[in-house]
Parts: structure tokens; sequence; C-alpha cells
């Protein structure tokens, strides 16, 4: 029963690390969840669910597999049963980061020993919460003084506070807002000495004096600088208008962030062709070709866009869905030139993944990794563009 | 169990939850992280620990230019270079140029002590992975003097940040993390009464009306916080300004949103509201 939760949270897709249980182990063997569930819905939360974002997902987890059994279950028993034959689930990749095991023989000493003592203490009419076996669980218990009950317990069970889902506001994929953006932007970069020699460096100045008999000979270095430079491509086609908020958002994020290097926006109308815009009101622009001369693979590409269209419009020329303007080649080639010339691209969607199966997503997804267009799928993205995950290179070989 | 338990204190008041958080981080020494909206108290909370534990308070703010190995040590190269050139002191002896940062002086003092490790999403995004190898450290060694220190103990690290992806899974994995979601309206009327003991009832409950109200304006972009509040009410109080007041027009309201269009923005639901 106890393991059992370990793994429910994990199948409810919370990452909890054999680390973690272990130190709510260490905990729980201290008293700090002085058996009561309720102490113990706050502490095991404190110690396996690191991002309010996630503890929405905690929460109904906890509330799922504590429904019915929050009157009945007795984590001291429980504790002490596991203590006894420890079986635990094998370490993942993420265990192995030089923390040091608990020794389980001596948790379980300490445990027997805090155990007779609280019982001791009840016996001697001491009033303590929940005496090995007899614990109320799921109740309050009393406040001292200074302490005050904001939101959680006041005489509620654990199952009910759990159940109340007060972070569901905090969970990372409802619409993103401008700064939870510039956050996720800001991860972009790439910090270098690079350039002109602007800043002092003293180590080096110090030891050139040392070795001219003290005669300083101020050296010089260039500053550290961070060197992405990013370029921002955004559909203003009518399939997404109900996302427009949202793209000014990313937007102005992208803009009022000063620590780029170079940054550069261009709108489309559903698909890059020869031209790109910088003013959608009177559809100023210039050629596609001037941009990719301008860019090159040190760039980073965002583009934003539901790729939902008709297939033509993506692989035929001519396909472009403004009659007055007849694109020589395929929308599908441009993306593909874009690619090449900026390997370090990604596309986001606003749309769900689960539609992206639709025939001109798919093709997209072939010349760019996707990620929705949530703080999830944004923060991935960044991974992707600063290197630290994985980039797919571009899949199918189009015309170029 | 006999660790010393952390409550809050009378200028702090702390949530079940949190008061939890604090005493399980100080009972298995690991670091606490806290995260939430500007003005819950996270910077506060570390004082009212020290307090309530009867501990010393170091403090490290964090900037962008922050390097964890600083927290540890600084080698005062700017004032060597300049005793060497213009001073009349030996300079061939480097220990005085070495200055203890907040870090290596919590680990070197004679008590456990509460080390506040503020704003951490501030610095440069390879600080936290540093931080976490020099949190770790039971020993330092200052590589300019060959000197290396035991530590006497670990102190009770408390981190504050603003942002959720800025810390990495390894530093996650070994912090006690507690979220100080904003105040209700019935504790924030507490945390009031802290700093303003003596407010009058009914202006409290206008203020706090209008305080809420405010902070659901979808357009207001920089929402008032605990500080903004407290300030706030000084000023009322300050400018003799009645409750029935506060709700006719919204006097200094600048103390309370700090921008311009901001202002702008409230000043306009407020006609609003008063025409409908
Ligand atoms: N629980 C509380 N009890 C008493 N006072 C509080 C509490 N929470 C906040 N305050 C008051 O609110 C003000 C802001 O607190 P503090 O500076 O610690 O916020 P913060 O979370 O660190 O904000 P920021 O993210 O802007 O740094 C302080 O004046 C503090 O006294
Ligand atoms: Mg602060």
């Amino acid at each position: 029963m106890f393991t059992d939760f370990f793994y429910f949270l994990r199948a409810r897709g919370l990452t909890v690390s054999l680390t973690e249980w272990l130190t709510l182990v260490e905990a729980l063997v201290q008293g700090h969840a002085r058996s009561d569930l309720a102490a113990f819905y706050s502490l095991a939360r404190s110690l396996l669910v690191k991002r309010e974002a996630d503890f929405d997902l905690y929460d109904r987890a906890f509330a799922a597999f504590f429904d019915g059994v929050d009157e009945h279950f007795e984590l001291d028993a429980e504790l002490l049963a596991w203590l006894a034959d420890p079986v635990l689930p094998p370490p993942s990749a993420a265990d192995l980061d030089g923390l040091a095991a608990p020794d389980l023989e001596e948790l379980r000493r300490l445990f027997e020993e805090r155990l007779r003592e609280q019982k001791e203490r009840h016996d001697g009419g001491e009033k303590w919460i929940g005496t090995g076996g007899a614990s109320p669980f799921g109740r309050g218990g009393a406040h001292p003084a200074g302490v005050r009950v904001g939101g959680a317990g006041g005489g509620r069970s654990a199952v009910q506070i759990a159940g109340a889902r007060r972070f569901r506001n905090l969970r990372a994929d409802r619409v993103l807002d401008t700064r939870q953006i510039g956050l996720a932007l800001r991860r972009l970069r790439r910090l270098e000495r690079r350039g002109a020699p602007e800043v002092l460096d003293l180590e080096a100045t110090i030891d050139t004096a040392a070795r001219n008999a003290g005669e300083i000979d101020l050296v010089f270095a260039p500053e550290r600088r961070n060197h992405v430079k990013l370029l921002l491509l955004i559909d203003v086609g009518g399939s997404m208008d109900p996302h427009a908020r949202l793209c000014e958002r990313l937007f102005s994020a992208a803009d009022k962030a000063r620590h780029f290097k170079r940054f550069e926006y261009r709108f489309f109308h559903n698909c890059v062709y020869e031209r790109l815009y910088t003013d959608i009101a009177q559809w100023r622009g210039a050629p596609t070709t001037e941009l990719l001369r301008e860019i090159d693979s040190t760039w980073s590409a965002i583009l934003v866009g539901d790729a939902w269209m008709s297939p033509y419009e993506l692989t035929s020329p001519g396909g472009a869905i403004d009659y007055a303007h007849r694109n020589e080649e395929s929308g599908l080639a441009w993306l593909s030139r874009l690619r090449q010339r900026c390997p370090q691209s990604v596309w986001l969607n606003p749309e769900p993944a689960r539609i992206w199966h639709a025939t001109t997503i798919d093709l997209v997804r072939r010349v760019f990794p996707m990620f929705p267009l949530t703080l999830d799928g944004l923060g991935e993205a960044v991974d992707v563009l600063r290197g630290s995950r994985p980039n797919r290179p571009l899949r199918t070989a189009f015309p170029a | 169990m006999s660790f010393s338990r952390f409550e809050g204190t009378d200028r702090y008041l702390v949530s079940a939850e949190l008061r939890d958080a604090v005493n399980v981080a100080v009972a298995l020494e690991r670091p606490l992280l806290i995260r939430g909206e500007p003005g819950t108290g996270k910077t506060v909370l570390a004082e009212a620990i020290a307090e309530s534990l009867v501990l010393d308070l170091l403090c490290w703010n964090i900037r962008s230019t922050s390097k964890a190995q600083e927290g540890l040590y600084l080698y005062d190269t700017v004032q060597r270079l300049n005793d060497a050139r213009f001073g009349d002191r030996d300079i061939r002896d480097v220990r005085p140029y070495i200055k203890y940062g907040p870090l290596g002086r919590a680990l070197l003092a004679e008590q456990r002590v509460v080390l506040l490790i503020d704003e951490v999403d501030k610095a440069d995004i390879e600080f936290p992975n540093d931080l976490l190898h020099e949190l770790d450290r039971t020993s330092f060694t200052v590589h300019e003097t060959g000197e290396t220190h035991v530590a006497r103990q670990r102190p009770v690290v408390v981190i504050t940040s603003n942002n959720e992806k800025e810390l990495p899974d390894a530093f996650l994995r070994r912090c006690v993390f507690h979220y100080i979601a904003f105040p209700e309206r019935d504790l924030m009327a507490e945390i009031v009464r802290v700093h303003h003991p003596d407010v009058e009832g009914e202006l409290l409950r206008q203020v706090l009306r209008r305080f809420y109200w405010l902070r659901d304006l979808d357009a207001v972009r920089k929402r008032p916080s605990t500080s903004e509040l407290i300030d706030w009410i000084a000023a009322l109080r300050r400018g003799g300004v009645t409750a029935a007041r506060i709700e006719q027009e919204l006097p200094f309201l600048g103390v309370l949103l700090k921008r311009e269009s901001d202002v702008g923005v409230a000043r306009r639901a407020h006609r609003q509201q008063a025409v409908n």
C-alpha cells in the first residue's frame, strides 16, 4: 500500500524520483506526518512535487488514491510493515545524482523506537495524535499560536483538502502570459566572451604586473555577452484569429526581451512563401530571400502557426491562399529552405497536439520540431534551441 | 523529536503547511525552496525562521552577475592591485584579501545560522547547478592561500525564486519545496494587522475590497502585492482618508499601482463601475 502510492503518482505523470521517495521515508520516520493524513498530504507534496504547476496533478492523484481509504489508512503501520521488508523500486537515471541513500535498517530501528516512545507518552496521559493503530486520520489537529490556517486544514480531511483543487490555476497547460513567455525566452542565452576587449581582466593584469616586477599593464578581455540571435515568424492567417492574443503576447515578450544579440520578426499568411511581412496593417514586407541572406546557422528561429491549411497551399506552386499572389515555389520548399539555413529552429503550434496528425500539420512537423504553444511546450522548444534537448535534423529532403 | 520548532512569529504569520515545510527542511538539513508571487513574504520568511529558532541570519542577494563560488569567498584583486601600486601594506600576504561570502561564513560560523539565498532566478542559468555543488560541501579550500576550511555545521538554507523553469531537476530533487499562495482576504487582514495593529475595521474592509478588485482587473499588468497594500494603508491613514472616500474615489492610487498605464486602467474601470 505504502509504495503503491509512489507508483500511483508516477503513473499519474509525476516524476517522483527514488531519492525523493527515500527522503519522504526519512521524514516519516522522524515523525513529520504526525500520523495524520492531512499532514502527510502536505509533507509528501513538499518532498515529492517541486513545481507548483504540478500541484493540481498531485491533488487529483492524492484524492483518487486515498478516496475511501482515508479513514482507515494507518500510516505508521504501513511504514513499519514496509521497513520490515523494504522492496525498492528500481532507481531511474535521475536517481544517480550522488545523494547517499539512507540506511533503511537504521531507519527501522529509529522508527520502532519512536513508536515505543509515543506509546509510552500516550499511556502517561499526554495527548498524542494518532497512537499506533487508533489514529484519527484526516483531522487537522490543534494549531498552536502564531500559525494561521490558510486554505488547507481547518478540520477538513486530507482527501477533502486535495479534492478542493486549490492549485488548478497554476497548471502549466493554461494560457501563457507575457511574463511567463519572457521568462521562458530568457533561458535562451549563450554567454560567450567574444568581440572587442572591453572589460578589465584583473587576474591577467595582476599576473602580468607580478611578472613585470610590479609595473602595471592593464589587460582587457571581451565582456560576457549573450550570443543568441532570434528570428520570430508568426502566422497571421485567418485560422489564427482565435490565437491572436496569445501570439501578441509572445511577440511583445520577445520584443521586450532585451537580452538577445539580435532580434528579428516577420509575419506570414498561413505559410512562408517568397515574401514576409514586417507590418501587417499595411502588408509591408520584403522578399524572403533577403531575410535568408541575413540569417545563418548561428540564428535560432521560432515559427508560430497552426500549420492548418489546404494541402495545396503547402505543397503546390501557386497554392497560396491570396489570389493576387502566385508563388512560384511551394510553401513546403520555402519552409525547408528556412530550416536548412537555420537548423536551430522550432515550430510552436497553438492548436492542441491531438489534432497534429492532420495532413498539413504532419507535413510541417517533418520540417520543424513542433511544440504546443503552452508553458511546457515553450520550455521544451527553448531547450531544443539552446541545445539541451536533441534537435532532429530535417527529415525529408524537399527541393531546396 | 529534539529539534526546536518553527512556529511563525508575532510579526510573521505562517500557514500550517509552510510551518511544516520549514520544520522538515530544518530537520532533514535540506535547502528549503520558496516560490510565490511578489510580496507573499518569501524574503521575510528567512528572518522569521531566524527569529523563531533564535539563530543568526546571513543574506546572499543574488544578482545577474553572481557566481556560486563567490558565496564561499572572494579574492579582492582590486584592493591588492591598488595596494601593490599605491599602498604601503605588505601585499605578499594574500590572506587579508580573501573576503568570505555568505555561504563561507555560514559554514564557518560557530553556531548554526540561517542562510537566505534570495532570488536565485536572477543569476545566470548555470548558477543553480554550481550552487548545488557548493551547498553540498563539508569543506572548502581557498586556492589563493591553500587553506582548507572544514565546515562546522550545515546552515538552514532558504532559497527564494520567482521563476519556475529556471531550476534544474537535480537541484529540485534535493530541496524541500513550498509555494506560498497569494493570501486570501482573511489571512491578508491578519497580515495587515501585524503592520497596522490599530487600523479601523471598516477602513480595512473597504481597502481589502478595493485591493482584490484591482488585482482581479485583467488589464492591470503589474498586480499590487502585500507590500503595496501595507504602504497604501499607511498613506490613507496619514491622509486621514475615510472608508467612504475609498469607495467613491481611489485615493493615493500611485502607491498601489506602480505603472502609469495601470493607474489609467484602474481609473477607467472605476468610472465604468460608477456608471453601471
Ligand atoms: N505572512 C506574512 N506575515 C506578515 N507580513 C507579511 C507576510 N507576508 C508578507 N508580509 C509583508 O509583505 C511585505 C513583502 O514581503 P517580502 O518582501 O518578503 O515578499 P517577497 O515574496 O520576498 O516579494 P518579492 O518576490 O517581491 O521579493 C513585507 O513587508 C512583509 O512584512
Ligand atoms: Mg523578496
